[in-house]
């Protein structure tokens, strides 16, 4: 990449001045999803909770389903990048800002199904504690409790993460802009003037969020596993959980990054500055974590089987052959069997378009991962007399659809106004080229003398 | 609460008793057929051997009152709390429906009001001034009819004296034809129900969970065959 600071800034601002009319049909159309499901959200909170499919014995379903699932989708950012940027890995450059913006986006959609899913959502405010007339205060030993405030944490945690190196870039589009531009970047970029206490300040600041979010996000999706290892539900009561979940969720939000740095490489012509190489440093990681992600579903099902609790088994056999098996095999299809060869192959990795194959039904999976862990628990507890069933309803199809259009509306968004790659790291990172993680052992060899 | 199973006969007196005192609503075929209906007290039916030498088992389930209860803690509002008698109390103005409870109960005992509630006419006109209505969006639950114990306990106190054993009863134990349900106080060792609990054919259900149920089981030993019956 040998381009100018001039060229970068160019390059990457220039989604900030021109959309084309492509631009404006996705977001009518995704719009148009988003609002449908806050219609559907709507008629539920005015009809009561009936209206989805949910009953008893299953009384969590979709929507905690994509409760984890997004919460999932949230640590391929600041996570990936924080680790990047705490080992220092020089390719992470153009991918971060991204990264990053995924978890706030995808945390704030995750932190909404709770609400979504209560029975009275006008009363969720009762989960803070707040010296109230009621006299009491949330119950401390509950796992729903934890769960709120790690996610507020994290929710926070990573919107900082997401603004911090972000206000060199906001200055950058003041100084160049005129208008009403100037006025709003100028409020935002916090008068931010690149003097070297303040970049000093900023890289001190970077280096405690990325090494403090860390710690932050493996905590939030344990506590997320934990919602169901606690309770003793056969097929959630499980050691396995808590990184179980923590590896799923890096898993999917990786696949997460990757189609979306490959649509907005197209869409926002950016070929240059989002290389092969990026991706297939993400593709190498992928494969860890798809190996990863099978390993602890081979443990977990093994152990059950070999334990053979009766009750365990029950839940066990109704996933592996029973109702819900097209669905698990189909899981392990998408998570593994497809995208492991796939990444494992060079050929394939060091393709863009391999990479986004091998992503997609990854995406897929760990959704189905999520609903596989709930539902077939939940429908077959330990009194056969009480097994039961669960068939989602247009609601919760309709909000389901309506997050996944969510999100592609706050990134569309985000790219208009954010500068989507980190302009200034990217100077920072110099005309090297980016290389492969790992080094290739015969280029270090190579290099010396 | 002791339950016996050879005295049950699956009549379900108990439950019709017990949607009447405790204004519980009737959801509807359709509703029902979703598995949302709602029976604070449930009979359930198993078979044994093969047809036609088939010998059905009732069990009449309700809440399992359990001193270690799983739906307790896991409620972020405390509306699933342990009350000062050892009840499993739900406290239905604190609820905001996450239906955590009702996945930590292995017994499926807590029923959620997925719409607001209705009774099929005339049953409308019948409703226990005693007990509160539930709304949409909330968890209910068998309170082993907490507004009965708490009427015994202040006459007792008005008029000076302990509790008698047997002075009143839940509904479903004053409607069982069989007097298969006996209720009383635990605490009390002379009473009939702690009696009856300490007898070698009880047992509690799914006691390998851990929960330590209120509700004990009556039952034939039938591991020898029914021999020693």
């Amino acid at each position: 990449m040998d381009k100018t600071p001039e060229q970068i800034n160019q390059d990457l601002l220039r989604p900030l001045y021109h959309a084309s009319w492509r631009f404006y049909a996705a977001a009518a159309i995704l719009s148009a999803l988003v609002l449908a499901a806050f219609y559907a959200w709507g008629y539920q909170i005015y009809n009561g909770i009936g209206v989805s499919g949910l009953d008893r014995p299953v009384f969590w379903g979709f929507y905690i389903t994509n409760f984890v699932f997004w919460i999932g989708i949230s640590h391929a950012g600041t996570l990936i990048s924080a680790i990047l940027r705490v080992s220092n890995a020089t390719w992470r450059r153009p991918v971060t800002r991204c990264a990053e913006a995924i978890t706030v986006f995808a945390l704030s959609i995750g932190a909404m199904f709770p609400l979504v899913h209560l029975g009275r959502p006008w009363l969720f405010f009762w989960l803070i504690p707040y010296p109230s007339e009621r006299g009491i205060w949330p119950q401390f030993r509950s796992p729903l409790l934890w769960d709120f405030f790690a996610i507020n944490t994290y929710l926070i945690g990573s919107t900082t993460f997401l603004l911090l190196p972000s206000f060199p870039d906001f200055a950058l589009i003041r100084d160049r802009a005129s208008g009403w531009r100037k006025k709003v970047y100028g409020i935002v970029s916090l008068g931010w003037r690149g003097t070297p206490k303040q970049w000093h300040r900023l890289e001190m600041a970077m280096r405690i969020m990325a090494v403090a979010i860390i710690p932050v996000a493996v905590s939030v999706h344990t506590i997320v596993s934990w919602d169901f290892a606690m309770a003793p539900v056969p097929g959630w009561h499980s050691t396995i959980f808590g990184p179980y979940f923590v590896a799923g969720a890096i898993f999917s939000g990786i696949a997460a990054l990757i189609i979306a740095m490959a649509l907005l490489r197209k869409l926002l012509h950016l070929e240059e500055y989002l290389q092969p190489i990026h991706f297939e440093n993400l593709g190498k990681l992928l494969l860890v974590m798809s190996l990863l992600w099978f390993y602890f579903v081979f443990a977990e099902r093994l152990t059950t089987w070999y334990g053979n609790f009766p009750s365990e088994m029950a839940v066990f056999w109704v996933t592996q052959s029973g109702r819900y098996s097209k669905l698990f095999w189909t899981m392990v299809f998408c998570n593994f069997i497809i995208p492991a060869p796939i990444l494992a192959i060079k050929n394939l990795r060091t393709k863009i378009g391999w990479t986004v194959v091998a992503s997609i039904p990854i995406v897929v999976g760990m959704w189905l991962e999520r609903f596989l862990i709930i539902v077939p628990a939940l429908s077959h507890k330990y009194l056969p007399y009480t097994y039961g069933t669960y068939k989602p309803t247009w609601v919760e199809i309709t909000i389901t659809v309506g997050t996944f259009a969510g999100m592609g509306l706050l990134f569309l968004l985000f790219s208009r106004v954010f500068p989507i790659i980190s302009i200034w790291e990217l100077k920072l990172g110099g005309q090297k080229k980016p290389e492969a993680a790992p080094a290739l052992a015969s280029q270090e060899v190579a290099a010396e003398p | 609460m002791v339950i016996d199973e050879d005295r049950c006969t699956g009549c379900e007196a108990c439950v019709a008793a017990c949607h009447a005192e405790n204004n519980i609503a009737t959801v509807g075929d359709d509703q029902a057929a979703r598995g949302r209906a709602m029976h604070w007290i449930r009979v359930e039916r198993y078979y044994e051997g093969d047809f036609p030498n088939i010998k059905v088992k009732y069990r009449p389930v309700p809440c399992q009152q359990c001193s270690d209860a799983p739906c307790e803690p896991v409620c972020p509002t405390y509306a699933s709390y342990h009350n000062p008698e050892g009840l499993n109390a739900q406290i239905y103005n604190r609820c905001i429906g996450t239906r955590y409870c009702a996945n930590a109960c292995p017994y499926l005992v807590r029923f959620f009001n997925f719409f607001n509630p209705v009774w099929d006419k005339p049953l409308d006109l019948q409703f226990n001034p005693d007990v509160s209505v539930r709304s949409v969006g909330i968890m209910e639950k068998c309170t082993f009819c907490i507004q009965r114990i708490k009427a015994a306990e202040i006459k007792a106190q008005a008029e000076k004296r302990p509790l008698k054993d047997g002075e009143f009863n839940p509904a479903c134990v004053q409607s069982c034809p069989a007097e298969a349900m006996v209720f009383g106080d635990l605490n009390d060792p002379e009473s009939k129900v702690s009696r009856l609990s300490r007898s070698n054919r009880g047992s509690t259900l799914l006691s390998e969970l851990g929960t330590h149920p209120k509700v004990t089981y009556l039952k034939r030993d039938t591991w020898h065959n029914g021999q020693n019956a």
